[in-house]
């Protein structure tokens, strides 16, 4: 046989604690992308001289460079600059600023999306800059945007097993822990990989409802 | 124009009818609830040149897609020169099978969008089809389709793309494209309804043409009456699924018995 | 900067093994896509059905995981993979169950007239893919194969955890024996970044190359428009 069953049994428990960091990651992950990336956006489309040059680089650079990477900056260089967390934390740090550079051009297109007319009614109120783009232009943006947080979601909670490279204990971590100390890799990996797909899977079947349902009416 | 008014059993040393080339027996199609065709019947015979008018929705255009077997029929059997195209009651799956393949042959349609490959120039498109389909050499087909483009007066334009020409050249194309498969049925599924007024005339013109010089059976979907009425064999006048009226040109338009037809007619030739 | 200068060989045999495992792996990458993106949209469950699961396990999972699965899970059915084989084949499967969707989307979203037009001049269903429905979803198809492309590259850093001396596994050697960790890993990100920005500057190339014109697409656009007025 194989497969032993009594040891994948035994192991479940130890790789659920470790889908359950997984989760954590996504979940802080996601929003730190979110809220990043739209900060990103705006400069980007406020135009300030130099700033909004060095951030339209800032995300091309994080999007043409491997995650992990960047995990290794983060986890070996920052360090000695004095910048230092505990592995989670970098962890999670590093996935978000990495997603965020995906967010902001997703971000970008929804504030593109919102018609001229908008901005120009919003001058002709003689509304002032922060009511039109906090009530006018980001309300609209941001209604197409959603769906494509959500698949962003499941791509990081996939994405974050490359964080067990800087010893961040996640699903994938723990499951390669647990194979080299027991030399059993089947059954942690096997089990590895359906933990991931028992929540990715019906994750993007709900996500792809929900974007059929909120799809913009041509 | 030709003389010719309803088909006449052609007077040979045997007298029988001609065979219709198409026949069309208790056909329906159904969306659901919606009864696009009921129960059909309708012949057309060798040679014949039939023009279908009618209000939109009222299954003009499913009797063409039924024949181009781009729409199965709920119920009901079509033939096609005598092979059998589509027979519900045998229980033929929407598959396809080797003799409704062959039959397909026989057959060629022009569209109302053109559907000209857009990837490919005015002369590929043409030898398209009779290079891979019909296996003809590469020389052979080239010649013939350059003959079709000077037929229908784009001698010139053999080597532009779809994107190059206008609607009228591309639709002039389309009508080459069918022909070089040397049909012996043509079906016209509103060939000008989506031209810009100034480019319709180009068209009707290698559509006139054809009519009267070859002995090609055609059947057209139109909204120009006027070209209907001048070139048609017979005028067949739909709605709501049914043949309403059927007669030769003078008959539909100079004295429909029918006051659907009446009605028809009065509101579309009203402008 | 010294440790850059001394280990230069280093890095580049890593730069090789890296341009290597991207060549393998997006070519594996193209012939899954196609393969399992056709077999999607085929009228046969048989074929239908296997390539939906396929594609949803590959996009399901983690691409690490897959790689440490073919390198370390394998072996218990007798069955031990040279580490840049088992780098290769979970690159190429993982992107090419990705770009098996670009593929099905591209080509269903054809507009449905230029099938018609195929079967009106008596295409069968392979021929009318081979010279008609493909090449005309090839533009459709290149900016996402683009993406999927400098996906993959970014994640053939990944082999250097299944022990692959690519360029990352270099940069990592380089780091623990000279300790030069920031001038490193500033060589490597920026080495990565051109290479993504080449692959963009060849996607635009092959999109210009194979595009259909843009009044052509304008065109089908346009029809597309119409068929859903038409059957609405």
């Amino acid at each position: 046989m194989i497969w032993d069953n009594a040891f994948a049994i035994s192991i479940l428990p130890i790789l659920l604690q470790g889908l359950w960091t997984t989760v954590h990651i996504t979940v802080v992950g996601t929003l730190l992308a979110a809220g990043l990336g739209l900060v990103f956006a705006v400069l980007r489309r406020l135009a300030i001289p130099v700033l909004s040059k060095v951030i339209a680089f800032l995300v091309v650079f994080v999007r043409g460079t491997p995650l992990l990477v960047q995990a290794y900056v983060a986890f070996f260089v920052l360090p000695s600059y004095g910048i230092s967390f505990d592995a989670l934390t970098t962890g999670i740090v590093v996935i978000g600023v990495n997603y965020s550079a995906y967010m902001a051009e997703v971000y970008r297109s929804g504030i593109q999306g919102v018609s001229k007319g908008q901005w120009e009614a919003a001058t002709a109120l003689s509304l002032p800059g922060t009511r039109t783009w906090g009530r006018i232009v980001l309300p609209q943006a941001i209604r197409t945007v959603v769906p494509m947080l959500g698949n962003y979601l499941i791509q990081m909670f996939k994405d974050s097993a490359v964080l067990s490279a800087i010893t961040v204990v996640e699903l994938m971590a723990t499951a390669q822990a647990i194979g080299s100390s027991n030399f059993r890799y089947l059954e942690p990996l096997t089990l590895a990989a359906l933990l991931f797909l028992a929540v990715s899977y019906p994750a993007s079947r709900l996500v792809n409802r929900l974007e059929r349902r909120y799809a913009p009416q041509h | 124009m030709r003389p010719s008014t309803e088909p006449q059993p052609r007077t040979s040393g045997v007298a029988l009818p001609p065979d219709p080339i198409i026949r069309f027996e208790n056909v329906s199609k159904n969306w659901g609830t919606n009864h696009v065709l009921k129960s059909l019947n309708f012949d057309v015979a060798p040679g014949e040149k039939v023009s279908i008018i009618g209000p939109s929705g009222s299954g003009k255009t499913t009797i063409l897609r039924i024949l181009m077997t781009l729409e199965t029929p709920s119920e009901g059997k079509v033939t096609v020169d005598g092979d059998t195209l589509w027979d519900v009651s045998l229980g033929q799956k929407v598959r396809e099978t080797r003799q409704l393949r062959e039959t397909r042959k026989k057959i060629g349609m022009v569209f109302q969008q053109f559907n000209l490959f857009p990837h490919m120039t005015a002369m590929e498109n043409i030898i398209e089809a009779p290079i891979h389909v019909l296996g003809m050499n590469k020389a052979e087909a080239r010649e013939r389709a350059a003959e079709l483009l000077n037929l229908v007066g784009l001698g010139k334009h053999m080597n532009h793309t779809p994107p190059q020409m206008s609607g009228g050249q591309q639709q002039r194309v389309a009508i080459a494209r069918a022909l070089a498969m040397r049909p012996k049925v043509l079906l016209f599924d509103e060939p000008t309804s989506a031209l810009d007024p100034e480019l319709i005339g180009e068209v009707l013109n290698v559509i006139r043409n054809l009519a009267h010089t070859t002995d090609m059976t055609m059947l057209m979907v139109t909204h120009e009456m006027r070209f209907a009425e001048e070139i048609s064999d017979r005028v067949v006048m739909f709605d709501n699924g049914a043949a309403v009226e059927s007669g030769p040109p003078a008959q539909i338009f100079k004295d429909p018995q029918q006051e659907r037809t009446r009605s028809f007619l009065r509101a579309v030739l009203q402008h | 900067m010294n440790a850059v200068i001394e280990y230069a060989p280093l890095l580049w045999q890593g730069l090789l093994t890296t341009l290597t495992v991207t060549v393998l792996g997006g070519a594996l990458c193209l012939v899954v896509a196609f393969a399992a993106g056709l077999a999607r949209l085929s009228r046969h469950r048989i074929l239908r059905w296997p390539a939906g699961v396929f594609i949803e396990v590959f996009r399901g999972t983690s691409l690490l995981v897959q790689m440490f699965w073919l390198f370390f899970a394998l072996p218990f059915f007798g069955i031990q993979l040279h580490p840049l084989t088992a780098a290769v084949l979970a690159l190429g499967l993982n992107e090419g169950a990705y770009a098996a969707e670009v593929v099905r989307g591209a080509i269903a979203s054809r507009a449905k007239g230029q099938t018609e037009a195929c079967i009106a001049l008596g295409m069968e269903p392979a021929l009318r893919l081979r010279r008609i429905i493909i090449p005309q979803s090839i533009p459709a198809m290149l900016p996402p194969f683009g993406n999927v492309m400098v996906d993959l590259l970014k994640n053939t850093s990944l082999v250097s955890l299944v022990t692959v001396a690519d360029l990352t596994f270099s940069a990592q050697m380089i780091r623990s024996t000279t300790g030069q960790t920031t001038a490193i890993f500033t060589t490597i990100l920026v080495m990565y970044f051109v290479l993504s920005y080449l692959l963009t500057l060849l996607t635009a190339w092959l999109e210009k190359r194979f595009a259909l014109d843009r009044k052509a697409l304008t065109l089908q656009r346009k029809e597309n428009i119409l068929m859903k007025v038409g059957a609405a």
